[in-house]
């Protein structure tokens, strides 16, 4: 057998392909499913807490502030362990698929509130005051004027932030989420061939190279020229 | 077009003693920390009156403007305006603000709108209009200061004249009492300062009370009915034109003027 005989025999067999191509597609529909509730919920809560921010309540700022910090500084493997395992002894049990929803949302939520409250502060005085001096209130400018110059602002790092946090679904293989990675080291340890571990590249690759391609697309769409 | 001033102040009181004036600043201070930038200030507007603003830098001029409309918090002092008491603690700014159009030196318009969106958003969520109404009030203004052809321009894609222009649109879609213009052709390139000039020729032509703080003193001299003269947060000297830029009675209002003639 020539090294490429084996290398096509243990990752890309057409057999176990056959055998295995169902359960990925499953993984992907999870990882989609996944994915779309984290872009929601966590793009959501971080232009919200980045809102809520801007109203300059201490008591309510610092809490913000200290949620940012700590879950932009816990790697998400980290926080979706301590979810899975910590919150049951407290007396909340969530699904796998929720706790890592949760706790994917809530890390995204940290990074977007950093990003959208970085252009709500770069956003000029001049802007604030015009709206005010038509008659606006403080929350009409922030919705109207402020907060979608902040977000247009944000949004190439928010894309390739939203993009890294939805690759991290792949840490619900570790709490068992039948999500693609999952699915992949499952075939793979039951056929004890590599073949589904190509598939689950593959599998990710076909759903996340558009996604890159959107984010770009989106990249071009709102960048505006300042006056 | 008046606007019902009980609706607004808490108090109403009685606005200052002089007949049709609609604009009364008395004893008004301002301090940034420890400077004193406004230091006493007394200045009565009447009804369709163009009283032109001069003085040096940081004397104080954008920021009487500014407090007059509490963009700035005063220190202390009084505004009363068209019988409410500006300055008081209840009063309704957001509705104070609509009878009181402000044009800035830096335009300040809305990037992401285009020109008739920074016209209407006003009118949209402060007036309450419909969108169609709002856009058909929008159309107006713009037309009024000769740009109708730009509802669809996005600032980025207007001279700075013209987003000038499309700035007091969007003050003057309000149907404001008064317009505050601070330092609103400073900013621009000399060849483009006619055309926002023309505009607030045609606003006093057709009657409206303004407030412009202003270098351009050709344009005062035609067109103001007072100058006031500002330095170090005091009123030096005011009159009409005539006096102020022909026959200063203050030495430093001599020299600033001679240093603006020059």
């Amino acid at each position: 057998m020539t090294a490429w005989q084996h290398f096509v025999e243990t990752f890309c067999n057409p057999q176990i392909f056959a055998q295995y191509w169902a359960s990925i597609a499953r993984g992907m529909l999870v990882t989609v499913e996944i994915a779309a509730a984290v872009v929601v919920t966590g793009l959501g809560l971080g232009v919200a807490l980045a809102g809520l921010r801007a109203y300059g309540l201490g008591l309510v700022n610092a809490p913000i502030v200290i949620f940012v910090d700590l879950l932009r500084a816990m790697p998400p493997l980290a926080a979706v362990l301590l979810a899975y395992f910590g919150l049951p002894s407290i007396g909340i049990s969530l699904s796998s698929f929720a706790v890592l929803w949760l706790v994917l949302a809530l890390v995204l939520a940290a990074f977007a509130e950093e990003i959208v409250w970085a252009g709500i502060t770069s956003t000029p005085r001049g802007q604030w005051e015009a709206a005010r001096s038509t008659g606006l209130g403080f929350s009409q400018t922030l919705a109207l004027v402020v907060l979608p110059q902040a977000i247009r602002l944000g949004v190439p790092p928010l894309t390739s932030r939203t993009i890294a946090i939805t690759k991290n679904t792949a840490l619900g293989t570790v709490i068992g989420v039948g999500e693609i990675l999952n699915q992949a080291t499952a075939a793979q340890s039951f056929s004890g061939n590599a073949t589904p571990l190509m598939m689950g590249a593959v599998a990710y690759l076909v759903l996340f190279i558009p996604v890159v391609a959107l984010g770009r697309f989106i990249e071009t769409r709102f960048r505006w020229r300042r006056a | 077009m008046r606007l019902n001033a009980r609706s607004i102040g808490p108090s109403g009181q009685a606005a200052g003693a002089s007949a049709g004036a609609i604009l009364t600043v008395a004893g008004l201070r301002k301090n940034f920390g420890r400077t004193e930038v406004l230091k006493g200030l007394d200045l009565t507007v009447i009804e369709r009156e163009l009283v032109f603003i001069i003085g040096p830098s940081s004397s104080g001029k954008s920021t009487l403007l500014r407090c007059i409309n509490r963009l700035e918090e005063p220190s202390g002092g009084s505004v009363h305006f068209d019988g409410v008491e500006v300055t008081a603690p209840g009063t309704d700014l957001n509705a104070l603000r609509r009878s009181m159009g402000m044009v800035f030196q830096s335009f300040n318009l809305y990037p992401h709108m285009t020109a008739l969106g920074n016209v209407t958003l006003a009118l949209r969520h402060v007036l309450k209009r419909s969108r169609a109404e709002a856009e058909a009030m929008g159309r107006s203004a713009l037309a009024d200061v000769d740009l109708s052809d730009k509802a669809a321009s996005y600032p980025h894609e207007l001279s700075g004249g013209q987003q000038q222009r499309v700035a007091i649109a969007r003050a003057l879609a309000l149907d404001p009492e008064v317009m505050l213009f601070d330092e609103p052709t400073s900013a621009l390139d000399p060849e483009l300062v006619g055309s926002v000039l023309a505009v607030l020729r045609g606003l006093k032509a057709r009657g409206m009370t303004m407030l412009v703080v202003s270098h351009e003193l050709r344009f005062a001299r035609e067109a103001a009915d007072r100058i006031v003269f500002i330095d170090q947060g005091r009123i030096v000297e005011e009159g009409p034109p005539s006096a102020i830029l022909n026959a200063p009675r203050n030495s430093r209002t001599r020299a600033f003027v001679a240093e603006l003639m020059r």
